[in-house]
């Protein structure tokens, strides 16, 4: 089954998330934010950003077009955890940071499902730190969608695996120790096949990633900014505020330079990386055009180091890469099938040749 | 074949060690031995042991490797407490396995090994060859590395893989003492090395040079006839318990319909589980070799959910790094199988070797109130029916099972009667399909809404239109499933998980007890209880102590959560209840606690299985004291 109402990759020849997924019935009536909307009363803290990526995405599947009942959301522990509760499809809140494994099982057994992963910087990059990495090296058909507050909200405002060094917390008066992840370095060096990072209040760029996160297939890594009010309000005020924000946000659109503000990013010739300069010094042919579906990740890892690892006040936004990599749920489907082909007889009559192989004796 | 010059012996029955470096090739050699003699009918059980290093040092006591095969005209139960026969290809595999050799074994030993380098590195400080070390046993030196040489040397091997086939060699040799059958060895051989003609020349000449050189060679006099054992009719196979338990699987698998799922990560002695499912994916068998333990469990509750039988497989370390999430399929009662192939502990403990010490691990390990019904296969053979039994079992009441195997039972073999698939029970997944809340328009899908019998919830998977639903590992609400602080929505919920595991019990039959009433009449007032891979030391033990004239009963526990009904019943039957057990006395205290019967263990933990002749001494002096008599277990004649 294919639909054509999910997101055009750009790319002819590419394999869809979805394409597997069931779709509505030709002719039905679309379906509204408000069909995935569950009964359950949304406990999340007032002004906390988990409100706008939730409706953001209530408001996003319906253009999917997908059957209500073939998506599956799955969670970790931690604030943004509760999401699938709030979703009116098929979902498990489980346990701390072991989603991605979960959610792999679900893939794999099943090819007509679109699987969600909703899961947090402690969640993800502590606790379940190994899954994440491992599932986004087997490129499993999913979309992780990490709320990245810098924080641990849940148990109460201690210090994350990307809080900036030196923050002052509950379990470090004394300043954090610890140096951070950042999230997307760390997918694009477990060679994840698409990574982007997005703004909870920011709908219009937060859909658009969705979309394209949504129809790639493979794992879909999305890291969204989100702001916890309570524990560490203020984190992202830099890439928020109208004030700093276009000299904050660095902006990533595939086939387009690489220019905000008044700087421009290019080649850095010497380090081999790329470097911060001012538009009016370069000229336009040497300004970096941006290119997601580079096969080679470097030049995306060398963009993701100028995310800030202190308090943020750079940071590129957007896809940094999109690339077609073969997927395990699909290769592992295809194995049963070749494997299924090559079998002759009903499953029963095969269990009995199965046991009854090998040197056998009969006594009468 | 026999010539006439050579004496032929009946012998009911033989234990037979084989034991080399690590590298010798005495596991390959044990089961051709025992491949051979279950095709030639006698009843036979096997014990590998072999260090958990891959190749410790040559020639060193720690790299010693055996195989242990016990085999007779008759029903036996244990790999055997002592070996009759013992083929030592170096003076380590000879020092390491002397201790347990009886007065009047016959030793072979591979003379060529014997060097001054090799005595030392086996701590020997002079050839026990050459003195009266070895005066009480028969010795048989034989150079088999150099008379496997000069067999296979027109095939032009390099001297070093020549004489790697000097444990085929080896294997001719008894072979032809005992008369077995050679073709499947032959076969084997043949297919084995189907890609190396000369390697696999050279191994069908070096077993042929064995069996030959027992029939001309003066230094073997004797040969041996153990008759085939009476069994019940059908068609056999030798089958080790790793094996049983992943066709019984797949037997789950395809008896249910269900696709199987196993999420699992390499571990000893588990990891041929895996091996052996990964061949089988035409019977819609997906494995998933995950990052760790915790995603091999993880992805196995994801599969569930997503409608497969979930399957996970490990040994005890592995089953502390899965107990959160075992938990998490305990709250969201999925069927999940958690094989559990016990080996020594604690922590890395004695990975190779055998124990049963995970049974309250199995029972306890997690945190909050979470039942878990657990199972135990008593021989390799019975893993297949047990594997069934736990998937039937999790997919009918929608929970989490342990199915606790262990090392013995995994690497042992045993003659295992092939059963009919016909025959085998059905599995009804009966997913949930409709609203099951409330009437029309109005009906809600409800999915801790419970089926009144078993208490099992509906099972409801992504693609079923209108029961979309959420679960996880907060509580959950009685019937509706949403989230639920209440006290007392929690007091019922926790007494209802633990009411559905007890609820099993209903569906299980009395247990089996073996007391066969006596020629005067009377019956044990001792019985043996055990529970899994101890079934075999306890029957032959059994078998001991009655064959003596005494009276003892025997029963054996497949359910140890939860356990059948008339368990207490059983136990208040007896005078004295002994219950053996490879741990310091787990099954004892779960007896203790909820029958107040008290019970008497008999424990070791020496990563072996419990020897036939020790239990049968400790049957013996429990009957002596409960009936207050003397108890004499002399063998009279030919016992």
């Amino acid at each position: 089954m294919t639909t054509d109402s999910t997101a055009d990759l750009g790319l002819p020849g590419l394999r869809s998330g979805v394409e597997l997924v069931p779709t509505l019935d030709e002719g039905s009536a679309p379906q509204t934010g408000k069909e995935f909307t569950s009964d359950q009363e949304v406990r999340w803290c007032p002004g906390c950003g988990d409100y706008a990526v939730l409706k953001a995405v209530q408001n996003f599947l319906p253009d999917l077009g997908l059957r209500r009942e073939n998506i599956v959301f799955v969670s970790g522990i931690g604030c943004s955890s509760r999401f699938p509760y709030y979703l009116d499809t098929y979902g498990m809140h489980s346990i701390h940071g072991r989603a991605p494994s979960i959610a792999t099982g679900i893939a794999t057994a099943r090819e007509d499902l679109s699987v969600w992963v909703v899961t947090g910087d402690g969640d993800a990059l502590s606790i379940g730190g190994n899954h994440l990495i491992h599932a986004l090296r087997r490129n499993v058909n999913m979309t992780i969608l990490l709320f990245n507050n810098r924080i641990y909200g849940l148990t109460k405002g201690q210090y994350s695996p990307t809080s900036e060094p030196g923050k002052v917390t509950k379990s470090t008066p004394m300043g954090s120790v610890d140096h951070p992840f950042n999230p997307v370095s760390l997918a694009l060096g477990a060679e994840a096949s698409f990574v982007a990072r997005t703004i909870d209040s920011d709908r219009l760029h937060l859909t658009s990633v969705l979309s394209a996160a949504a129809a790639h297939r493979g794992t879909s890594f999305v890291e969204i900014y989100q702001n916890c009010p309570i524990f560490n309000d203020g984190a992202f005020d830099a890439i928020k505020s109208p004030e700093t924000k276009a000299d904050a946000i660095i902006p990533l659109v595939h086939g387009e330079p690489i220019r905000w503000s008044d700087k421009a990013l290019v080649r850095d010739r010497q380090g081999g990386g790329v470097q911060v300069v001012a538009a009016a010094e370069v000229a336009d042919a040497d300004v970096l055009v941006h290119d997601a579906h580079a096969p080679d990740p470097s030049t995306a890892f060398a963009i993701s180091r100028l995310t800030d690892s202190g308090y943020l006040n750079t940071s590129p936004i957007g896809i940094f890469r999109q690339v077609e990599r073969a997927t395990y749920d699909d290769e592992a489907r295809a194995q049963l099938e070749t494997a299924r082909g090559a079998a002759t007889g009903d499953p029963s009559q095969r269990l009995a040749a199965l046991i009854g192989a090998g040197d056998t004796w009969t006594i009468v | 074949m026999t010539q006439p010059s050579k004496q032929v012996k009946q012998l009911d029955r033989v234990i037979i060690r084989f034991a080399g470096d690590s590298g010798d090739g005495m596991q390959l050699t044990g089961d051709r031995f025992t491949q051979e003699s279950a095709v030639f009918g006698n009843d036979l059980v096997t014990l590998p042991n072999f260090p958990a290093e891959i190749r410790a040092p040559q020639g060193t006591l720690p790299g010693v490797s055996s195989f242990q095969v016990h085999f007779a005209d008759h029903d036996i139960l244990t790999a055997g407490d002592a070996p009759d026969v013992l083929v030592a290809m170096n003076p380590a595999a000879l020092r390491a396995n002397l201790g347990d050799l009886p007065k009047g074994a016959t030793i072979i030993v591979d003379t060529h090994d014997f060097t001054a380098r090799n005595l030392t590195k086996a701590g020997y400080s002079a050839n026990p060859l050459d003195g009266d070390d070895l005066a009480e046993f028969a010795v048989h030196p034989v150079d088999l590395t150099g008379m496997t040489v000069e067999a296979v040397k027109e095939f032009g091997l390099s001297r070093k893989d020549a004489a790697r086939a000097k444990n085929m060699f080896a294997l001719g040799l008894l072979s032809w003492m005992y008369g077995r059958p050679t073709e499947s060895t032959t076969a084997f051989l043949t297919k084995r090395f189907a890609k190396v003609p000369d390697i696999r020349d050279a191994n069908i000449t070096a077993f042929k040079a064995g069996w030959n050189f027992g029939e001309t060679t003066e230094a073997f006099v004797v040969r041996y006839e153990i008759k085939p054992a009476p069994m019940n009719a059908g068609t056999y196979r030798n089958i080790t318990g790793n094996l049983a338990l992943a066709y019984g699987l797949i037997a789950g698998g395809v008896q249910s319909g269900l696709p199987l799922f196993l999420g699992s990560y390499p571990i000893t002695p588990a990891s041929d589980i895996l091996h052996e499912l990964s061949k089988h994916k035409a019977f819609g068998v997906t494995t998933f070799q995950a990052e760790d333990e915790i995603a091999g469990v993880g992805a196995a509750i994801g599969a569930s959910f997503a409608g497969s039988l979930g399957v996970t497989t490990t040994s005890g370390p592995g089953i502390a790094l899965k107990s959160e999430a075992i938990g998490l399929a305990v709250m969201t009662e999925l069927p999940l199988l958690v094989v559990d192939v016990q080996r020594g502990g604690p922590s890395t403990g004695l990975p190779t070797k055998t124990e049963q010490a995970d049974l309250l691990q199995a029972m306890f390990g997690r945190n909050g109130e979470a039942p878990v019904p657990i199972i135990a296969p008593q021989s390799p053979g019975d893993c297949f029916d047990a594997a069934l039994e736990a998937a039937r079992i999790a997919i009918t009441y929608r929970t989490p099972v342990m199915l606790l195997s262990d090392g013995y039972l995994a690497n042992g073999s045993e003659p295992w009667r092939i059963p009919e698939v016909d025959q085998l029970p059905t599995i009804d997944p009966a997913f949930a399909t409709h609203r099951n809340h409330g009437e029309g328009d109005d009906a809600e899908f409800w999915p801790y809404e419970r089926d009144a019998d078993t208490l099992a919830r509906p099972w409801a998977i992504p693609g079923t239109p209108g029961l979309e639903h959420r679960i996880g590992g907060l509580e959950k609400g009685d019937g509706h499933g949403n989230i639920s602080y209440d006290p007392a929505n929690h007091d019922y919920m926790v007494r209802t998980r633990q009411a559905k595991v007890d609820r099993i019990a209903d569906s299980l039959p009395p247990l089996a007890v073996d007391d066969p009433e006596g020629p005067d009449g009377r019956r044990a007032r001792v019985l043996v209880l055990g529970w899994g891979s101890t079934y075999g030391p306890i029957g032959a033990g059994v078998r001991r102590v009655r064959k003596a004239g005494y009276h003892v009963a025997q029963a054996h526990l497949r359910h140890l959560n939860p356990f059948p009904h008339d368990l207490g019943e059983v136990l208040r039957r007896y005078d004295k209840v002994l219950v053996p057990e490879m741990n310091l006395g787990q099954l004892s205290m779960l007896l203790r606690a909820k029958f107040l019967v008290d019970v008497v263990g008999y424990n070791e933990v020496r990563g072996l299985p419990l020897k036939a002749a020790v239990l049968a001494d400790v049957i013996g002096g429990l009957v002596a004291e409960a009936e207050g008599i003397e108890v004499d277990l002399t063998p009279k004649e030919n016992a």
